[in-house]
């Protein structure tokens, strides 16, 4: 490829991306051996040799609670804000701020930046549990676009255009639309003319980017959510990005305002924000803009090379962009291994468990249709040959034929109340086989992906509760539900 | 005082063997490993990839010999062979010394060991030029999925599982392998030491696998004075055929196949196993 003559502003751009104020302060705290007479009361691991062992001197001397130099996430003014400018510069956004409670806290953040009570917000249904419980929190009303569902696959898609204009016409006073940028599986909207659709109402754009951070590192992968001109987008560094799990961003574009977004995170983020994972995100982020396009390369290597491999053992169909139909699925992940297996009679959750109790061999999760797995720069070729082995073993000696299994994963939600008014409503504990017809007041969901498949307000029809059932059968990890085993369920009084 | 160069190999964390080296011969980072060349005043020339030891040009004929004859004066008709890993020759070297055999395909991941072996090793490496032979530049597991009932005999020449050889030491690898035998094939596979416990683990892995996918499934044990604790197994896996009850003393000592280390006298007492060593087996069988 011939590369261009990087203008004097690259060259700037490049020079400052080189810096990682955060965590070289943190760094020179460490060695500046203060007398700590402040939180963590482990005092640089001394004051708990077994954790320290255990974790390692380093890590422990990392450790440590918000002061002068390290600023404070809350209030950032020297090098917090530092690092976040360079995140932001790094993925084209206006202002960037750091988040230490998960990608969960901010989605949460964008809606409740964007909503109040009562307010109307557009999404698609199969949006994490995340987004529905910002509903419940700020009290936001949903509009759901059914996102198209691949029949063959039994998976969701995306929110077709048309579908979009439609809602944002039946309401025009919604304050915004929630785009997943992509689906678990790799699947896209085409979110630049969702955009365009959305800023013409008069309503901002929020993407939930959670699978996502890699889009701003190659040029082959699906527009990222800054790129195509959203408001607001949860990017969620620590899954595909290579921070440590539980740091992510948070990224907006002006009009946006940066500080009362501030605010708004500040109503439920922890004031004790662990420097580990900040110092991560600062040098992630680094990783990132030098090394992004590199690891993004060799990960859609792998996918492509496995999903080729994957599919001539026949029975199992490793999707890739070939499901793109310009609408629905509009672009695909293909850093992203997803691979259906009902045609050899097996559930994806079946296949997930026998990867890991016969191969030793831990995916992202199965559901009812489909596995997915997720690969990245840290792989080693050896690793996927074992992943395609495996398949290949469980095919050979445990093939069945596909009748039998459940042919349909998305159900379009029939709403009675708010999410809020049912999280909150006086509710009792009915069996869950005998809950058909009456209104949830708790989630239910698998865990993996997390997208409930009943929320507080919708109603328990036959085909909901014979997709928990189902779904339970089969082995997948049910959660939402106060009854730790999924017996029975809290209904509306 | 004059300056003595030492490779050492570590054995375990706590535990390292040292040789005394007389010269580098090679040196070449490929893109699986690192490989180097030594001549040693002992050992002879020997091969190093990624700092382990593989083998030694003093002893290398005892594990190329048991991994080798062991299976062949069992089987009666082996045809196909399939050898993964031994980019050294070594393996092929001892099945060229039948003339029944029609075909063997060596897959090997990395051709820079090959293209040292041709040009450094030549006591292992020179049967590579056999017409019979066909080397296949591959990642083993990738080779043998496509592969269904093939092969006579599958032999897994493989170093350590640490690193390049991990995938076989894997469940999916041994079932692959089975799929890729006639119906009364044959696997033999490097199999580690019982001795030291990072070994052991392999050892137990190995054979707790081995037994989930392979009717016929024990190991038998050689002495190779340069390997950790100097006590070496090898797997033997059929799904027919018996080690020492198909035995076939008088067949194979027929063939007057010169060999330093191999007769059938010592193949039935390979399988004489120690207590401790039987515990293993006995241990991970039950859990199968």
């Amino acid at each position: 490829m011939a590369r261009t003559v990087p203008s004097r502003a690259e060259d700037a751009r490049t020079a400052r991306q080189r810096a990682t104020p955060l965590a070289d302060a943190l760094d020179a705290q460490r060695i500046n051996r203060l007398a700590h007479f402040d939180v963590p009361a482990h005092k640089s691991g001394r004051g708990n040799p077994e954790l320290t062992e255990y974790l390692g001197e380093r890590a422990m001397a990392m450790d440590v609670n918000s002061m002068k130099p390290l600023d404070n996430l809350g209030h950032p003014v020297s090098v917090i804000r530092d690092a976040q400018r360079l995140a932001a510069e790094a993925f084209g956004a206006d202002d960037a701020f750091f988040m230490v409670n998960g990608t969960t806290s901010a989605v949460q953040a964008m809606i409740m930046a964007t909503c109040t009570a009562g307010d109307e917000i557009i999404l698609p249904r199969n949006v994490h549990r995340s987004a529905i419980n910002a509903l419940v929190v700020c009290g936001a009303i949903p509009v759901y676009v059914n996102p198209g569902t691949d029949k063959r696959l039994g998976i969701p898609l995306g929110m077709r255009v048309e579908d979009v204009a439609k809602a944002i016409a039946e309401h025009p006073s919604a304050k915004a639309v929630l785009v997943n940028n992509p689906t678990y599986y790799g699947i896209c909207s085409n979110l630049v003319e969702i955009v365009k659709l959305a800023h013409a109402a008069g309503m901002r754009v929020l993407a939930d980017e959670a699978h996502g951070t890699h889009f701003y590192f190659h040029e082959e992968l699906p527009v990222s959510a800054m790129a195509a001109g959203c408001d607001m987008t949860a990017a969620s560094i620590h899954k595909t990005g290579g921070s440590l799990t539980q740091s992510s961003v948070l990224l907006t574009r002006r009009p946006v305002n940066p500080d009362y977004v501030r605010q708004v995170i500040t109503l439920t983020q922890s004031t004790s924000a662990s420097y580990l994972l900040l110092s991560s995100l600062d040098i992630a982020r680094k990783n990132l803009f030098f090394r992004g396009r590199e690891m993004y390369q060799k990960t859609m290597d792998f996918a492509d090379y496995a999903r080729e491999e994957i599919n001539e053992l026949g029975g199992y169909y490793a999707f890739g962009p070939e499901i793109i139909d310009g609408d629905a699925v509009f672009a695909f992940d293909r850093t992203k291994l997803s691979v259906h297996t009902r045609d050899i009679g097996l559930a994806g959750i079946e296949v997930y468990d026998h990867l890991r109790d016969d191969y030793g061999i831990q995916i992202e999760f199965g559901d009812v249709g489909n596995l997915l797995a997720i690969l990245s720069a840290g792989d080693r070729m050896m690793d996927v040959e074992r992943l395609i082995s495996a398949l290949e073993e469980i095919k050979r000696l445990r093939e069945k034929s596909p009748i039998g299994l459940f042919d349909h994963e998305y159900i379009d939600p029939v709403i009675a109340l708010p999410p809020q008014e049912a999280f909150y409503a006086k509710k009792r504990r009915v069996p869950m086989r005998a809950s058909t017809g009456l209104v949830a007041g708790e989630f239910v969901m698998s865990y993996p992906p997390g997208i409930p498949i009943v929320a507080p307000g919708e109603r328990i029809t036959p085909d909901v509760l014979e997709h928990i059932l189902f779904a339970k059968e089969k082995g997948c990890f049910m959660t939402g539900t106060e009854d730790m085993n999924l017996e029975y369920i809290n209904v509306l009084a | 005082m004059r300056t003595e160069l030492w490779y050492t190999d570590e054995h375990t964390r706590d535990v390292r063997f040292s040789m005394k080296v007389v010269e580098q011969i090679a040196s070449k980072k490929s893109a699986v490993q690192q490989i180097d060349i030594f001549d040693t005043s002992a050992y002879g020339r020997v091969l190093v990839l990624d700092g382990g030891l593989m083998i030694t040009e003093k002893d290398e004929f005892i594990y190329h010999e048991m991994i080798t004859h062991v299976p062949m004066a069992v089987h009666p008709r082996v045809k196909n062979v399939l050898v993964i890993g031994g980019g050294d020759g070594g393996t092929v070297r001892e099945l060229t010394k039948y003339r029944t055999i029609e075909s063997i395909d060596l897959v090997e991941v990395d051709k820079h060991v090959v293209l040292l072996a041709k040009k450094y090793l030549p006591f292992t490496s020179s049967k590579l030029k056999d017409k019979r032979v066909k080397v296949w530049f591959e990642e083993g597991l990738r080779y043998v999925r496509g592969k269904k009932a093939e092969y006579d005999l599958i032999i897994v020449d493989s170093s350590d599982p640490y690193g390049p050889a991990e995938g076989f030491f894997t469940r999916e690898f041994y079932g692959t392998c089975f799929k890729a035998l006639r119906d009364d094939g044959i696997l033999i596979n490097q199999h580690e030491s019982p001795f030291y416990a990072a070994h052991q683990k392999s050892v137990r892995d190995a054979h707790r696998h081995i037994v989930m996918e392979f009717p016929v499934s024990t190991v038998y044990q050689c002495h190779i004075p340069s390997y950790p604790s100097g006590h070496w197994l090898f797997g033997f896996a059929s799904k027919k055929y018996h080690p020492i009850g198909n035995l076939d003393e008088a067949r194979w000592n027929k063939l007057r196949i010169n060999t330093r280390y191999y007769n059938t006298a010592l193949h039935r007492g390979a399988f004489a196993l120690p207590n401790y060593v039987l515990d293993i087996l006995k241990e991970e069988e039950s859990g199968c």
